[in-house]
């Protein structure tokens, strides 16, 4: 009896170290994000000097950082987030909207031509960005798809490929007895998909509409090769221009902008957490 | 009665839908083409060709991949980013498979730990780089030298940059791994007196291999098509300049290396840029299929 208290006692210790441990690792894990934020308040000749210090009378530098980060690069920042705003909503739209529907049918039919299709989509998951990054982009010129307005086409055609092999996945396990009431009760193929598919898809679209969102936000190298970078800056492209463009680089105003840019992601990762971490482990097959 | 009935439904049902074809695959074909299989082939084609622009391409044979495979710059990409990808898989894997295992003892706070361990996986690559660059030459300025001066700061600098990235990431699919580890074997090991080591190694390790299998994969892959990350720590910086005149970039992995060979001055050497481009693909689809095969393989035995 003593010796089952005593393994049960050992046990509890053991547990109580390792979250400790783990504690302490987290610390460290969120140091880079909590030093963004420190110097994004200091001023540009003590980032460099006094990184990892707190703001000190001396360097403190208020909101001045956020004011000249607002205009830095003779662009204003409010512009690159809508650009990223409306190029991510749009694409997010379109891919989950007509890959769904795309994958409906090819799932149903499963002729020849669909299983062509399909098989492409797998393809292009393992085809690197690098490989068609000069002729894309040359496409896109010539069809006129180089405004933040019609980018998202682009993304629907490059996004393509996960999306359909998810929601073919999905869409095989619906089974085909609900499609088939709808159709007796005398609904059309759109009435059955957008009432009766899409509903049942729900789940899928959220983890397609995540790994989406989360892709065309971050995405730094087609919206820079298909852009005009002078007129359209998403949010990765302008704070690579203040960074790559050589000569006086404001670190304090670009820290501003980075926390600028990383506080709504870290804001909708909390919020959505359960469907983020669910949603990128099901895109775990694209590699 | 009934089912010839159902089947005769079924059948006149997709009729009906096959009508529709145009309607739902349409709008996603059209783009697919234009964003993917037109620049593909074109891409294909380009890599004989000598071309500037798209439009002023002339064949030429195999000549742009025998000048891709004696650039010098571009072997020396190759072995860095093999490097790299082996070099970022074995800590990232190692170290995810620990948070992994200990999150999944039923400690307190490993909700908030698992958290924050997936949070840096959501900030974009260019951001990643210049967070880590300022810290790196905060650390390197008492020192005065800087992640941009030196190769060795520069690789590890990477190496810490994917570790932060992507272990929370691969530490979400060990978790699932370990708790569909079934309790009884456990259990077994238990009563039979195994101690924990025999325990991880004998019955857990055997039971995550597909886990690990595809945590691996998707290591390596990241590591060999990195490119933000890359492109906003370093740069590619330091370089050295080669007895025959040519430059090197010392941390620069092979996508930041295509790109550099695509977008400098010298427009003369798109052609060649496009072959490595094609040596990139097949290297990275052959990485992705096997990838894609693997998992197949293991759902049908599921």
């Amino acid at each position: 009896m003593a010796d089952k208290e005593h393994a049960l006692a050992a046990d509890r210790r053991r547990k109580t170290a390792l979250s400790i441990l783990l504690g302490v690792v987290c610390f460290i894990w969120c140091l880079p994000v909590v030093s963004v934020v420190i110097n994004s308040f200091k001023q540009n000749t003590f980032v460099k000097t006094e990184t990892f210090a707190l703001p000190t009378d001396e360097s403190f530098a208020g909101l001045q950082n956020f004011i000249t980060g607002m205009t830095f690069g003779n662009y204003p920042f409010y512009k690159s987030v809508l650009y990223s705003v409306l190029i991510t909503v749009v694409s997010t739209f379109l891919i989950l909207l007509f890959c769904s529907m795309a994958a409906w049918f090819i799932a149903r039919v499963n002729n020849t031509v669909c299983k062509v299709i399909y098989y492409l989509c797998i393809f292009s998951m393992v085809v690197p960005f690098q490989m068609v990054m000069f002729t894309l982009s040359k496409t896109a010129d010539t069809l006129k798809l180089n405004t933040p307005w019609t980018i998202p086409i682009v993304y629907l055609g490059f996004g393509a490929g996960l999306a359909i092999f998810m929601f073919v996945g999905f869409v095989k396990s619906i089974p085909l007895e609900i499609e088939e009431a709808a159709a007796i009760d005398g609904c059309g193929p759109i009435r059955t998909f957008f009432t009766v598919v899409l509903p049942m898809l729900r789940p899928t679209l959220i983890s397609v509409g995540i790994l989406e969102i989360m892709w065309v936000w971050n995405d730094y190298l087609l919206p820079y090769l298909v852009l005009d970078i002078n007129e359209y800056r998403t949010i990765p492209i302008h704070i690579q221009y203040l960074k790559g463009s050589y000569g006086t680089v404001d670190l304090g105003a670009t820290m501003a902008l980075i926390l600028l840019a990383i506080v709504p992601v870290i804001i909708f990762y909390l919020v959505c957490q359960k469907y983020i971490i669910k949603g990128v482990a099901a895109g775990a097959v694209k590699g | 009665m009934s089912a010839s009935n159902k089947i005769t439904a079924g059948n006149s049902r997709l009729r009906s839908l096959r009508r529709w074809g145009l309607l739902f695959v349409g709008p996603v074909v059209a783009a697919f083409i234009i964003g993917f299989v037109w620049p593909f082939i074109q891409g294909i084609y380009l890599s004989f060709c000598s071309f500037r622009l798209t439009s002023d391409a002339t064949f030429i044979g195999i000549g742009n991949y025998l000048s891709a495979l004696a650039d010098e710059s571009f072997r020396y990409s190759f072995g860095y980013t093999a490097l790299t990808a082996i070099v970022s898989l074995i800590l990232i894997n190692v170290i995810a498979f620990a948070v992994a295992y200990a999150l999944t003892q039923g400690i307190k706070g490993s909700n908030l730990y698992r958290t924050v361990f997936f949070m840096p996986n959501l900030i974009g690559g260019i951001v990643l780089g210049y967070i880590w660059s300022m810290i790196f030459d905060g650390i390197l300025s008492a020192y005065s030298t800087s992640i941009l001066l030196n190769t060795t700061f520069g690789f590890w600098g990477l190496i810490i940059l994917m570790c932060w990235q992507q272990i929370g990431y691969m530490m979400i699919i060990y978790v699932a791994g370990l708790q569909s580890v079934p309790e009884d074997m456990l259990e077994a090991a238990r009563i039979d007196g195994a101690t924990r080591w025999q325990t991880l190694t004998k019955v857990t390790i055997p039971n995550v291999m597909p886990s690990i299998t595809i945590c691996m994969f998707l290591s390596l892959t990241n590591g060999f098509k990195l490119f933000d990350q890359n492109l906003a720590l370093t740069g590619g910086l330091p370089y050295i300049i080669q007895p025959n005149g040519s430059t090197v970039n010392t941390t620069e992995m092979l996508a930041l290396n295509i790109y550099n060979t695509f977008y400098n001055a010298n427009t003369a050497m798109r052609g060649v840029a496009q072959a490595k481009a094609v040596i990139f693909f097949l290297l990275v689809a052959g990485l992705g299929l096997f990838q894609l095969a693997y998992t197949r393989k293991r759902e049908v035995q599921q």
